[in-house]
């Protein structure tokens, strides 16, 4: 690991000038980029370590939502009472993600970042057009059991890992940005950009910029919702498939759905063509299984993740099955 | 013999008053086997060897030593606060092991995938691999050497040998923070949540019935 140098700023402005250094970086939770540095895939230069930035509350937001600091940890977000009430896809998605021990270190902000668990972006003797742009993508023609089959690239096909994330697109939550030019808000259906050919470039966050929070819009009073992971173990393990999804029910009449994928889009993946498929049916499987026919119309597979296309169908129709089942 | 005192360790202020650890004092396994493998050296050794150093001593500086500037840390471990010069990149697992001699805290993965090294931060349980010492200044740090009281066991502790929740006992120590944070947690006593609950420590040599045995038992009596 290179060694950096390390600040701690006490203000979100100091930290705004902090970052402004060549090769700075923020640190919170640690846990993707620490992680990285030991693999030489992040090599900051400076590190700024935003711990004890007042960031860390959960609150009620002015139209009837929650207001969610970009340090507030995953564990207490997961076990926050109106969070367990008001959203309980969120709470299940951060619940399902890493250990508890992660859960504790990692942030709401920093999860939001977290980078993709491709095995040739990790590991620096190969090359990675999100690492190293331009140097191509081993993934594609290699071992790509893990990677993503909606929104590729011939560049890339690295999947984004975040449960949070997918539940918060399915939210339609609202990321809070802090920077040199001012503060502005970007929805998270807009935030995260497919790796086209800039894989390197994974979101709209400008250099210096900081997340200070997210705000998630109240629910309808009759809306339910549910996180669904698919993995190869029970626990601890990334999604081969997920599904965020929140329906708003009139009777056994789906009134509008929201509805999200994990562990198979190079971004968590908001799937407005599964909502158009559900919005005003009635429940049913034949309907669930047309709104996951849609979710993964145009999916492509590669060698070894064919068999995500099929296992994502089935998890939207599950989730679906649930939510709509939870009296 | 003890081994020798790391240079990068300053001063302590605790009432003990000295470098060493509890985990240190008097002879333990990990001193019994260092001075075993340094007297077997001695005495087949070359000449040539003898005057090489002593690859059974432990590491003068941290794993991570390279070009870099050392920066002054404050920690408070297991209630003594130390004085340490590092540089900031080496982790809080490394410090425990190669500056402060607390080898009760393991790496294992190094990556935050197995849980050896889980400690704990202000009362909560964290992998202390994926996180910079330098971070932790204003923090309560406890590992395991911190758990016992008075030279009892914790609770955790003796249920883990009650129910002989271990085999190789690697990953024992990091099972056992993780237990005891557990306790503070919303996690249920069912044999399903324990093993959620317990699903960031890795074991294996597979010993996770009698592990979750072990953590049920103080679960139920919390």
């Amino acid at each position: 690991m290179d060694p950096f140098q390390y600040t701690k700023p006490a203000t979100v402005n100091d930290a705004m000038t902090s970052v402004k250094a060549s090769g700075a970086k923020f640190v919170a939770g640690g846990t993707t980029l620490i992680d990285l540095m030991k693999l030489n895939v992040e090599r900051p230069t400076t590190l700024v370590d935003i711990n004890i930035l007042p960031l860390d509350r959960i609150e009620p937001h002015a139209e009837g939502g929650l207001k969610i600091g970009a340090m507030v940890r995953n564990s207490d977000l997961a076990h926050d009472s109106r969070v367990q009430q008001m959203y309980p896809v969120l709470s299940q998605a951060l619940l399902s993600g890493a250990s508890p021990q992660l859960r504790n270190m990692a942030t709401t902000g920093g999860n939001l970042l977290q980078r993709t668990r491709c095995y040739y972006f990790r590991d620096t003797n190969y090359a990675c057009n999100k690492r190293e742009p331009g140097s191509g993508c081993p993934a594609i023609d290699g071992y790509n059991r893990m990677h993503a089959v909606l929104g590729t690239s011939e560049h890339c096909i690295a999947t984004h890992p975040s449960d949070m994330a997918v539940a918060m697109m399915a939210l339609d939550a609202m990321i809070y940005l802090n920077g040199s030019a001012g503060v502005r808000s970007v929805p998270i259906t807009q935030f995260y950009l497919l790796p086209g050919d800039t894989p390197d470039k994974e979101n709209v966050l400008r250099n210096g910029e900081i997340i200070t929070h997210v705000t998630l819009p109240a629910l309808p009073a009759n809306a339910k919702s549910h996180y669904l992971k698919r993995r190869d173990r029970a626990s601890y393990e990334f999604a081969l498939a997920s599904a965020a999804v929140i329906v708003d029910m009139n009777g056994n009449k789906i009134r509008k759905a929201q509805i999200a994928l994990g562990g198979v889009g190079t971004r968590p993946w908001r799937s407005p063509e599964a909502e158009q498929e559900l919005a005003g049916r009635d429940v049913s499987e034949r309907t669930f299984r047309k709104a996951a026919e849609a979710a993964l119309h145009g999916a492509k597979p590669y060698r070894n993740n064919g068999f995500k296309v099929e296992l994502a169908k089935r998890t939207l129709v599950r989730a679906l099955q649930t939510v709509t089942a939870s009296a | 013999m003890r081994r020798p005192k790391n240079p990068s360790l300053i001063r302590s202020q605790d009432a003990g008053g000295d470098a060493e650890s509890p985990g240190t004092r008097g002879v333990t396994r990990r001193s019994f086997l260092t001075n075993v493998a340094t007297a077997g050296i001695a005495a087949t050794a070359s000449p040539l060897l003898r005057a090489a150093p002593r690859t059974t001593d432990l590491p003068a500086s941290p794993a991570v030593s390279g070009p870099g500037v050392t920066v002054p840390v404050s920690l408070r471990i297991n209630g003594h606060s130390y004085q340490l010069e590092i540089e900031s990149r080496v982790t809080l697992l490394d410090v425990l092991r190669e500056n402060l001699g607390l080898f009760g805290t393991k790496k294992g993965c190094d990556h935050g995938q197995c849980g050896a090294c889980t400690v704990h931060v202000n009362g909560r349980r964290v992998n202390s691999c994926l996180t910079f010492a330098v971070m932790h200044q204003q923090d309560e740090i406890t590992t395991i050497e911190g758990l016992g009281k008075d030279g009892q066991l914790h609770p955790m502790q003796a249920a883990f040998l009650e129910h002989d929740g271990f085999q190789c006992g690697y990953c024992t120590s990091g099972q056992i923070m993780s237990a005891v944070a557990l306790l503070k947690e919303p996690c249920d006593a069912t044999v399903d949540a324990i093993r959620e609950c317990m699903s960031g420590n890795i074991c294996r040599c597979g010993a996770y019935e009698n592990i979750v045995a072990a953590v049920r038992s103080v679960r139920n009596r919390a």
